[in-house]
């Protein structure tokens, strides 16, 4: 009962054999190396396992492999690739993270936020990263790191 | 070990001969957030796995005869960025938004809530109060039948072996009408409610009340429904109401929530959750997605 897929991962076809248990988040980390998917809870609430798929983020531990077939997906790994640092670097500007482990879950929930909604207000950013759990910086930080990535969104369309 | 066989059909006259074929040793699979854990945990497991995603016919949202349809397929993400459902099923609307996070929202699908049938199940509580009509298909024959009749215990549902439930139908409500959801949660971005309460009202002081995750199935409240009928709210009735709530909801005790305040909070929650209906009902305030608790 083996199935072979195809699917996009970050800009590059892949083709692969998975059996249909394989999870998601096991394939992507330990047969293609995208080691910024954490395993966090297993259970879809903490969202350190957060991809894109097809445009929308998604919880890959709740996943199998074999539903991807025919599907693209993004992870931080492609960001460099599509030019989006910007994120990324509004983090560590407002220190945003300690150990990092739910950064990359943050950072692809942030994103879908800003293409969803241009001018968020708080009330929309807290909904919009509710289901990124960090144990380390109390939020605050990444709180202020994303205003400002809006204020600069807001600034670059003025212009 | 876990094995289990996995096929993606196109067409739903497939996925029904699957269902025929496999019965009781399959699961469906739609947005997958209940299924995964419930095969990862051992309380299922199915020999053959029907992923659903890529029937197009699922994907129905549209209004159709009087009816919105929600097609199996529709997530909750979808459901809250339609704005057919956010002026004709705003309790609905309303409930979603408290589903989960956003990553969960984006695969998981009110049909699949419903289906997992568990005694939480969010959407349960908006739908009962919209009098929604749930479409079971077989291979043998198509079955329409009235939420209120599908929850039969925790986790169970009148869906046989061989039947997929394709959409929901919920009818529109003509004239003035208002409608809530009041969710208690641990905090946001969780789950799983504590308790959740709907009420819809029309113009005419017609109430409907629907409570979830506080008996073994999410049920209607008849017993309040006729106490308050025709009568604009008042104190003294809320009193009423919230008696014979409480004669009819048995929540459990578990590791959420203690019976006592799931009792205490029903209470509470039918006062907020029937001021805000009957205030929408009257001038459209407070606006809907507002947190009411």
């Amino acid at each position: 009962m083996v199935r072979e897929i195809e699917f996009i991962l970050n800009g590059f076809n892949q083709t692969l054999s998975v059996k249909p248990s394989e999870k998601l988040i096991d394939v992507l980390r330990d047969r293609l190396g995208v080691t910024s998917v954490k395993y966090g809870c297993g259970k879809g609430e903490c969202g350190a396992c957060t991809i894109n798929l097809d445009g929308k983020t998604v919880r890959s531990c709740l996943m199998y492999a074999v539903e991807i077939d025919g599907r693209t997906i993004e992870t931080i790994e492609g960001f460099p690739r599509l030019g989006k640092r910007e994120i990324q670097d509004i983090y560590i500007k407002h220190n945003a993270f300690q150990c990092g482990f739910c950064a990359p879950g943050f950072i692809l929930s942030t994103e879908e936020l800003l293409n969803m909604i241009s001018d968020p207000s708080e009330e929309e950013i807290k909904e919009a990263l509710a289901g990124n759990l960090c144990r380390c910086t109390g939020y605050k930080n990444i709180l202020e790191a994303v205003a400002e990535m809006v204020d600069i969104r807001k600034r670059e369309k003025a212009l | 070990m876990l094995a289990f066989d996995y096929r993606r059909p196109l067409v739903i006259e497939d996925a029904l001969s699957l269902k025929k074929e496999w019965g009781v040793s399959s699961s469906l699979l739609m947005g997958g957030t209940d299924l995964f854990l419930a095969i990862d945990e051992g309380a299922r497991s199915p020999e053959m796995l029907i992923d659903l995603k890529n029937i197009k016919e699922l994907k129905t949202l549209e209004e159709k005869e009087g009816y919105v349809i929600i097609g199996a397929g529709t997530t909750y993400s979808e459901l809250i960025d339609s704005e057919l459902i956010h002026s004709t099923l705003p309790g609905i609307w309303e409930s979603s938004r408290l589903v989960a996070s956003m990553g969960v929202r984006n695969a998981a699908t009110l049909v699949g809530n419903i289906c997992n049938a568990v005694p939480s199940a969010e959407s349960a509580a908006p739908l009962l109060v919209r009098d929604a009509m749930v479409h079971l298909s077989s291979l043998k024959e198509n079955r329409i039948i009235p939420i209120n009749d599908f929850f039969t215990g925790p986790r169970k549902t009148v869906l046989q072996s061989d039947e997929i439930l394709t959409k929901v139908a919920v009818p529109l409500v003509m004239g003035e009408f208002g409608e809530s959801y009041v969710k208690l949660g641990r905090y946001r971005g969780e789950d799983i409610a504590q308790v959740g309460v709907s009420v819809f009202v029309d113009s005419d002081f017609n109430y409907k009340i629907a409570y979830c995750a506080v008996g073994p199935v999410p049920m209607r409240i008849p017993k309040a429904e006729d106490l308050l009928r025709g009568k604009d709210i008042s104190p003294e009735l809320i009193e009423k109401a919230q008696a014979a709530i409480l004669d009819t909801v048995s929540p459990i005790a578990d590791i959420r929530a203690s019976r006592e305040y799931r009792i205490h909070m029903c209470r509470i929650m039918f006062e907020k959750a029937v001021g805000a209906a009957v205030s929408r009902m009257k001038t459209s305030q407070p606006e809907y997605g507002i947190r009411l608790i």
